[in-house]
């Protein structure tokens, strides 16, 4: 909302106070401010001038040379422009003159002729182009009236002033307009506030004889009055009335639509005028339109409409799409002698449907969306027919008709200042409290301790006490509020689970992996991508209705997709080595269509590829956190049937009954899929389990007494027999004694039979009680031995 | 005998004083006092001597034994002492030469100033609450007082499932749930992940991430509000940092504001960040509306209490001085690890 700080003025005495403590005050009473803009800000030295003469240029067929009088003298310009007739009044830019961006007018010459100065768009007066009237657009802005010749066009033009840009929220509907934001200046700074007189000198004849209206459906339309004038005069509007359009960012287009405009900023009630003598019958219905009824709209654009669609017809036919947009066949012309000026109050909700239906936001529609108080409908009407009056572009016809079935009251809320000064936490008086209201324009009556507070009908925010609090809240000042702290002893911490994630992070974080974070939607196609089989669970995905488009159109049910995009993105960016994990979210529908809130489930997606990176750093990081969450006793079990992975080198990761996840190498069709040449390892882990399985709970066990001994053992076994079987025959006869068995090598080639593999192991043995003896361990290692060598066919070697 | 004695002690001197090396000196010591050393040898003629002079010249050659041993002790730790000073001579390396490299995973900046941020809270006394990223209509919507014909709701904005289900907007929801399964007193904050239909350009995602909370007890105000973001924005922020409330409007509270603090780049004298104003916008909050508790369970002639949200993806924009969201969701490790 664009709100010229002369236009303000109009209704409260703001002349002591700056621009800057205004806006910073308003601000503080919730009127939020998006820019304040100084119009004509640097320009200096332009003044106006009169046309006297108009010749071709010489040496140039797109130049003119005009003689224009400024007062002091006549001076010679050229200029380029097509719009000057001989008589315009006109800005002009004498030498020594500035203008926006730093332009300085000297004389000079022009193609030979002498030109000394410049003749001034309305941009180049600091005007934005979409507000410049048609006959000034691409030229020079011609101004309408008379004018003192050679007068500073700042002062000509009442240029010295600010516009403030500002943010009203949805709640707040009546500030769309000059006078709901002269309350809110009324209100802020304690001033009084003078609303527009209306008076209109000289009516004649009777409306009823003119024309009549009907209203089919009252719950859209809430009320309809209209008035006549005739005799009517379509011309340029005068000046002040253009400049004030300007500035609040509507184009002038003739005084007829500028009065409706004016009254619309004025009082936000949207008005519209129709051409009386093209409404078939004289007469107005308001209705709903039938279906595949047509309407050519003042954008002439043909529109079908339907039942959802209230427009206002005349005997025959629609004439306007009511709150959004008037009809071209009635549309007020320069023949126009008659008018029909409509001020009305629709539904809203009707309102917002019927603009969405037919793709057609105005104005209008948007004010009326947010709510207009049906009460202004007569007022707005009246100050229109007073300014065409004033401006003598019409006889206004006696008597309004106003079709207001349903009246709306102004209501009453009760409050109890106690409860307002404990919501704000300050102390204010039973009248201090009254009189913020009262400067709110809301009467209030003592009834003992509280007060009924009456709500003029602008207010139809205003429902219920909270709303109440929030009036004297900004108006009081919430900078004014003491900062306090709440008193209840409440202790933070995180949950159990968040815990238990947070040390996730940084376990992952501490052996040097990068934490990620991908979109919850992908493309369905992201599944085809991992190889994921056509009847998988996987692919039983929740669906979006409005996806913002395929590649983000289901909701995801696994991270390794994200996991390989973010891996081949930096691997096509040239990053080497790359270690990174996701935790998060995964959707799995509990029916397909979704009729209930899907399961969401918490997964971990570790991947990495590198130059030294193989099968064993992937697992061996799975272990290591696996480990430090205090899980003891999963088994990784081989797996060849994971179509993402390398049939050879994937593995499930079990515990007790529980598939933890799955880990390995990435299978090269997938790889080729996302078009990537490293080995790619990714593990991916349902955190849910981990969540259940996690023991953050540490116990100290003591520190060993007696020394250990160290024996390592190398057997030759054949290919198949994996290196678990081993190490289980190794615990299991390794006995209390065995502290420690780690792998160390495994070795094929020279000396080792073909199919047959040397896997040697680390063990280390200690007893808690006494220092062992050779021969102790020497007992337990031929057992191993022996053992090893009966269930695996194992040779020394 | 004696000359003899007087001999070896001066021969071991020299021999001792000119020694470089340790191994030299225990040539040395083998020479004189070894087993078949030049001293040990004329101990063991002592047998043809006299009863009178043995003493005389054991004494003697005692003292010889010691003073040679002192001799080589002293010169011992002389040369261990110019041994040590050579090896660590030998042993300069380039220390302008870099490190080896320990590589230490980062936390994604998002989560980073995420952890910040609940770390200040919880230092507050608040928990932390998760909730359905998918969500009800009623919990997005209806429970938060929002209008039933509210833009927000229309499928240009929304993310729908189905009619009653919506990928949720905004982590309010959560303050829903949280209200309607626990007795007052409350003090949580919700975070993560968040869905509008905003097409992806530099400052718009349509997966974003919102930090909400929500405090209600008995006798909450307004003033506790501003208490305790006040806190909120001067440890984020750092100390200095002023906060400005604005009255502004949400549906689901009453009175609404939005929070300015102070620019923290330029100090509130204007700069590009905060665009000349000198302040920043940073989140919106307010008091939670009667209805809102009442639809939950909470009877607001009872209890009070206030809210507030903020855009995570913006903030650590704005603390990180990141200038465009994408980075988030393209995970370059080379992102990633500037943090």
């Amino acid at each position: 909302m664009l709100v010229p700080v002369s236009w303000l003025k109009d209704y409260v005495d703001i002349d002591n106070i700056s621009i800057k403590e205004l806006e910073e005050k308003l601000i503080m009473s919730g009127s939020n401010t998006e820019t304040v803009t100084k119009i004509a800000d640097n320009v200096e030295g332009v003044v106006v001038g009169k046309i006297l003469e108009i010749v071709p240029h010489p040496n140039a067929d797109k130049l003119i040379i005009t003689k224009v009088d400024v007062g002091s003298e006549t001076v010679q310009i050229v200029t380029g422009a097509e719009n000057l007739h001989v008589g315009d009044y006109i800005p002009v830019a004498l030498p020594g003159a500035k203008l926006p961006g730093g332009i300085k007018i000297k004389k000079g010459k022009l193609r030979g002729e002498i030109s000394n100065g410049m003749l001034c768009s309305a941009e180049e007066l600091g005007f934005q182009e979409n507000v410049v009237p048609k006959e000034s657009k691409n030229g020079i802005f011609i101004l309408k009236g008379d004018f003192t010749l050679g007068e500073d066009i700042k002062k000509a033009l009442s240029l010295d002033d600010y516009v403030i840009e500002f943010e009203i929220t949805p709640n707040r509907p009546d500030c769309l307009s000059m006078i709901g934001m002269a309350r809110e200046t009324s209100a802020t700074f304690d001033l009084q506030i003078n609303y527009p007189k209306i008076k209109i000198e000289d009516e004649i004849e009777d409306i009823d004889s003119y024309t009549s209206v009907e209203v089919e459906d009252y719950d859209l339309c809430k009320r309809y009055a209209a008035r006549v004038v005739k005799d009517i005069k379509v011309e340029p509007s005068p000046m002040w009335l253009q400049m004030k359009l300007m500035k609040a960012g509507v184009r002038p287009i003739n005084n007829i639509v500028d009065i409706t405009n004016y009254v619309m900023l004025e009082y936000g009630e949207p008005l519209h005028a129709f051409d009386l003598e093209k409404l078939n019958g004289n007469r107005i219905v308001v209705r709903r339109a039938k279906k595949g009824e047509k309407i050519v709209t003042l954008d002439e654009v043909e529109r079908e409409l339907d039942e959802n669609n209230l427009v206002i017809a005349d005997a025959d036919r629609p004439v306007a799409i009511a709150g959004i947009m008037g009809g071209e066949d009635t549309e007020v012309t320069e023949n126009t002698k008659i008018i029909l000026l409509e001020g009305a109050n629709f539904d809203k909700t009707s309102i917002r449907n019927s603009s969405r239906s037919i793709g057609l936001r105005t104005e209008a529609s948007s004010r009326f969306e947010k709510g207009v108080d049906p009460n202004i409908v007569v007022n707005a009407l009246n100050r229109a027919c007073q300014l065409i009056e004033q401006l003598g572009a019409g006889k206004v016809i006696k008597g309004v008709i106003d079709k207001y079935e349903n009246k709306l009251e102004k209501w009453f809320i009760t409050v109890r200042p106690e409860r307002i000064n404990d919501l704000i936490g300050v102390q204010l008086s039973q009248d201090e409290i009254a009189d913020i209201l009262n400067r709110l324009e809301l009467e209030t009556e003592k009834k003992e301790e509280k007060l009924v507070v009456t709500i003029p009908t602008f207010r139809q925010d205003l429902q219920q006490e909270a709303d109440i609090v929030e009036e004297v809240a900004r108006i009081y000042g919430y900078d004014r509020v003491q900062p306090t702290l709440p008193k209840g002893a409440a202790w933070g911490a995180r949950t159990n689970a968040q815990e238990i994630e947070y040390y996730t992070k940084n376990i992952l974080n501490s052996i040097g992996f990068n934490e990620i974070t991908t979109y919850s939607f992908v493309s369905p196609k992201s599944l085809d991508t991992i190889n994921v089989p056509e009847d998988s669970f996987l692919r039983r995905t929740v669906n979006l209705i409005n996806p913002l488009g395929e590649e983000y159109s289901v909701m995801r049910t696994s991270l390794i997709p994200n996991m390989m995009e973010v891996l081949t993105r930096n691997y096509n960016r040239n990053v080497n080595d790359v270690l990174a994990f996701e935790l998060g979210r995964i959707f799995i529908p509990h029916d397909v269509p979704v009729t209930t809130l899907p399961l969401e489930k918490k997964v971990l997606t570790i991947g990495m590829y590198g130059e030294k990176i193989d099968f064993f750093s992937l697992k061996g990081a799975v272990c290591t956190l696996l480990d430090r969450l205090g899980i003891k006793g999963y088994q990784f079990e081989p797996e060849k049937n994971h179509s993402t992975f390398h049939p050879g080198r994937c593995a499930t990761i079990a515990y007790g009954n529980h598939i933890l996840g799955s880990l390995g190498e990435i299978h090269p069709d997938v790889l080729e899929n996302y078009n990537i040449d490293i080995r790619t390892y990714v593990a991916d882990i349902d955190f849910n389990i981990i969540l259940q399985l996690a023991r953050l709970d540490k116990l100290y066990k003591p520190l060993p007494k007696y020394p250990a001994i160290t024996r390592d053992i190398a057997v030759i076994v054949k290919d198949t027999v994996y290196s678990k079987e081993i190490e289980n025959i190794i615990i299991q006869k390794g006995g209390e004694l065995l502290e420690e068995c780690r792998f160390f090598d495994v070795y094929k080639g020279r000396q080792i039979p073909k199919g047959y593999k040397s896997m040697a192991y680390s063990l280390t043995f200690r007893a808690g009680d006494r220092t062992l003896t050779d021969g102790e361990v020497g007992k337990v290692y031929d057992r191993i031995l022996n053992e090893l060598k009966e269930r695996l066919d194992a040779q020394l070697r | 005998m004696k000359e003899k004695l007087q001999e070896i002690l001066e021969n071991s001197k020299e021999a001792i004083a000119s020694a470089k090396t340790l191994s030299e000196l225990e040539q040395i010591r083998i020479k004189y006092l070894g087993k078949k050393g030049e001293l040990t040898l004329v101990l063991r003629g002592m047998g043809k001597l006299s009863k009178e002079e043995r003493p005389v010249i054991g004494k003697l050659a005692n003292e010889v034994r010691t003073e040679i041993e002192k001799n080589l002790e002293e010169n011992k730790s002389v040369i261990k002492e110019r041994e040590k000073q050579a090896r660590l001579e030998s042993e300069v390396v380039d220390v302008t030469i870099p490190g080896k490299s320990f590589k230490v995973g980062r936390r994604h900046p998002l989560n980073l100033v995420l952890e910040e941020i609940q770390n200040i809270f919880m230092g507050m006394g608040f928990k932390v609450a998760e909730g359905p990223e998918i969500e009800t209509v009623y919990h997005n919507f209806d429970a938060l007082n929002a209008p039933k014909d509210h833009p927000s709701r229309d499928l240009s904005d929304t993310f729908y499932i189905n009619e009653d289900i919506v990928l949720r907007t905004q982590t309010s929801p959560v303050q829903v749930r949280v209200m309607q399964k626990t007795k007052p007193p409350i003090k949580i904050i919700s975070p993560g992940r968040c869905y509008r239909s905003d097409e992806i350009d530099a400052t718009h995602s349509p997966m974003f991430h919102q930090i909400e909370g929500l405090v209600i007890d008995k006798n909450i105000t307004l003033g506790d509000l501003k208490g305790t973001l006040d806190i909120f924005a001067k440890r984020f922020f750092g100390v200095g940092t002023k906060t400005k409330f604005r009255p502004h409007y949400f549906p689901f509270t009453e009175p609404s504001a939005e929070m300015d603090v102070s620019c923290f780049k330029c100090g509130g004298s204007g700069c590009r960040m905060c665009k000349g104003s000198g302040w920043i916008e940073i989140l919106g909050c307010g008091m939670v509306h009667p209805n809102v508790l009442k639809e939950c369970g909470i009877d607001p002639e009872v209890y009070s209490g206030f809210a507030f949200g903020m855009g995570l993806d913006r903030i650590a924009m704005l603390k990180l001085e990141i200038d465009d969201i994408r980075l988030f969701f393209e995970n370059d490790m080379r992102f990633i690890e500037q943090f």
